[in-house]
């Protein structure tokens, strides 16, 4: 492993009362593709939320050796790219607008008055989620898969060392899965730490470097796919038995049956 | 698709927006120079020109500048800053129905007014009349946040403002009740239609800055509202300290509405209708949308007191109930259009 880049060490998250995180810590390193995996309610959420800064958490998280206390609102922004669930979009905004957006922790608050810097972050987001051809329609007349897409090229604008993504497959056909996967998969590759929550076992085994599993707050299990998620691990986290084999050099891994 | 192409439609996107601004800017100035014109002596726009700069007769300088002034400048201030508080409300709720009387401020800050012409501390010219109104509309603000929470949601912010626009109607409607002056009863319901007539440069000078320190505060998180495009966590996940916003954008709302409504009563439904109007011509970008609202705002209130001036009738139609008779059908309009969105949601 190289140098870690996002550390977490004794992190805790009370909401409302409840203790959603319990005393978490790990150590990722840039360049990986990071499944973040539970069952539903484990705190997979909340973990990339208090890593966003979006939720209040004690604990000591650090991104690049900074504390991410000691970081301004706008330098937190730059440092993590958030992809929330479900591609909300408010307004009927060209697609282009959105992906601009990504930008706005780098100060371009303007999408028709961009940079040339600017302008060419917003171009090589949309050629890598391929989001070049409806840059000019809006977003409200693009299918879901397009919009995801759309969603997807807005994170990789901010070219943050950290893209956190919640369930970016969720409600997306199988070839729009891989689809978005892939794209994750290259900017992990061109050395952005990319952390992904997801319920699709088969595609966190399939590109993940690394997994960590959260049961009940606390993470149970971490490291490469088919250890990570081992045949106990399956059955005591997520109470199912599952078919495991190795296709084409990645982790097969899918859920069979309940136990 | 080259470097060339993304800054190319950008400026397409620009200079649509620039040649909408300059057709606004030059509705309002007609508008401006036919409101100075028009009442029982009717002016012609040049005649106006003449008289505004010093020229024409005494008479005709009076009208112009002392008496056709005062209520064509706050006609034009006060429809910029109900236009801009609806654009402004529209971006922070992501709620193309929200509007200033959506959070009660108006009707609070008309509450507060009426209290002190009740309460017989001062008569409707009176300094002690907007400093009442804007109080209250303040108090009804902060009354708001402390129920909504700090990341209270768009439900739960609506409905806190219904309860309160509620409380100030039924207060206001008590005040009257138990009032033992039915002169005074009378003149609060006619202050309350909200009107521009006979507005003086002391009204000027009570409503203006305040409506000109909101405004600057609303259009100082302009930026901001593009980002909301995205949802609240999204924008804060991108440096939007929101709950700031979020203040900001009530206390702008607050100083604008509460020194408009302490000098005019309570004129409805501007702060709905201009974003609307606005959206076909621009876009639906919250943040291009607050400047051409604020200018559609003035031309719709000038248009509006240019109209019940025209209007034959036997006494005077109140400019507030103009705007309300035309800006309700419009309401129930968007509510039908956004039926599906509304309870849905839009994705």
């Amino acid at each position: 492993m190289t140098r870690a880049f996002v550390t977490a060490q004794g992190l805790n998250v009370t909401l409302a009362g409840r203790h959603v995180l319990n005393d978490v810590s790990f150590a990722l390193s840039p360049g990986h593709l990071v499944a973040l995996v539970g069952p539903n309610g484990a705190g997979k959420t909340t973990l990339l939320r208090a890593l966003a800064g979006l939720v209040p958490s004690s604990g000591v998280i650090a991104v690049g050796g900074a504390g991410l206390s000691s970081l301004s609102l706008r330098e937190r922004a730059r440092r993590f790219g958030y992809l929330p669930q479900g591609h909300v979009v408010h307004w009927a905004l060209p697609a282009r607008d959105i992906v601009a957006l990504g930008r706005y922790p780098h100060g371009a608050s303007d999408p028709a008055r961009l940079t040339a810097k600017d302008a060419e972050a917003v171009l090589r987001a949309m050629q890598a989620a391929d989001v070049v051809e409806f840059s000019d329609r809006r977003v409200t007349e693009l299918s879901g898969g397009e919009r995801s897409r759309v969603a997807l090229a807005r994170v990789l604008a901010v070219e943050a060392p950290v893209i956190l993504a919640d369930e970016p497959t969720s409600s997306l056909d199988p070839r729009h899965q891989i689809d978005v996967m892939k794209t994750l998969r290259a900017a992990a590759d061109n050395g952005t730490l990319v952390i992904v929550v997801t319920h699709d076992l088969g595609l966190a085994a399939r590109f993940a470097d690394t997994i960590l599993v959260l049961s009940d707050g606390r993470l149970v299990s971490q490291g490469a796919p088919a250890a990570a998620l081992s045949e106990t691990i399956m059955g005591d986290v997520f109470r199912v038995s599952a078919y495991r084999a190795e296709y084409q050099r990645e982790a097969v891994i899918v859920p069979w049956a309940e136990i | 698709m080259s470097i060339q192409n993304v800054i190319a439609t950008a400026d397409t996107a620009a200079r649509r927006h620039a040649s909408v601004m300059s057709a606004l800017v030059v509705l309002v100035v007609l508008l401006a120079l036919i409101s100075l014109g028009i009442g029982p002596v009717r002016l012609s726009p040049l005649t106006v020109i003449d008289a505004l700069f010093g020229g024409g007769s005494d008479v005709q300088q009076v009208i112009v500048r002392e008496i056709r002034l005062p209520r064509m400048i706050l006609g034009f201030s006060i429809g910029a800053i109900l236009g801009l508080s609806g654009a402004a409300l529209q971006g922070l709720l992501r709620n193309p129905l929200a509007s200033p009387s959506l959070f009660g401020a108006p009707q609070s800050a008309a509450f507060g007014a009426v209290l002190v012409i009740a309460l017989g501390l001062a008569d409707v010219r009176s300094w002690a009349l907007p400093v009442a109104a804007i109080a209250f509309a303040f108090a009804s603000v902060f009354v708001l946040l402390a129920i909504a929470g700090r990341n209270a949601g768009l439900l739960i912010l609506i409905l806190a403002g219904l309860a309160i626009s509620s409380l100030a109607g039924a207060a206001t409607a008590l005040v009257m009740n138990l009032s033992s002056n039915p002169f005074a009863v009378l003149e609060i319901a006619f202050w309350l239609l909200g009107s521009l007539e006979d507005r003086s440069f002391r009204h000027v000078m009570l409503a203006l800055p305040f409506i000109v320190a909101g405004a600057v505060v609303l259009l100082s998180q302009r930026s901001a509202f593009r980002a909301l495009s995205l949802g609240e966590e999204t924008a804060q996940s991108l440096g939007v300290d929101v709950g700031r916003l979020r203040l900001m954008v009530i206390t702008g709302v607050a100083l604008g509405v509460g020194g408009a409504v302490a000098v005019t009563g309570t004129i409805g439904f501007i702060g709905l209708v201009a974003p609307h109007l606005m959206r076909p011509l621009i876009g639906h970008d919250p943040t291009r949308l607050l400047v051409p609202s604020a200018l559609a705002g003035s031309a719709l209130l000038l248009s509006a007191d240019i109209a019940v001036r025209l209007i034959p009738s036997t006494s005077d139609i109140k400019v507030g109930v103009l705007t309300s008779i035309i800006g309700v059908p419009f309401f129930l309009y968007l509510i039908r259009r956004e039926r599906r969105a509304l309870s849905g949601g839009i994705a």
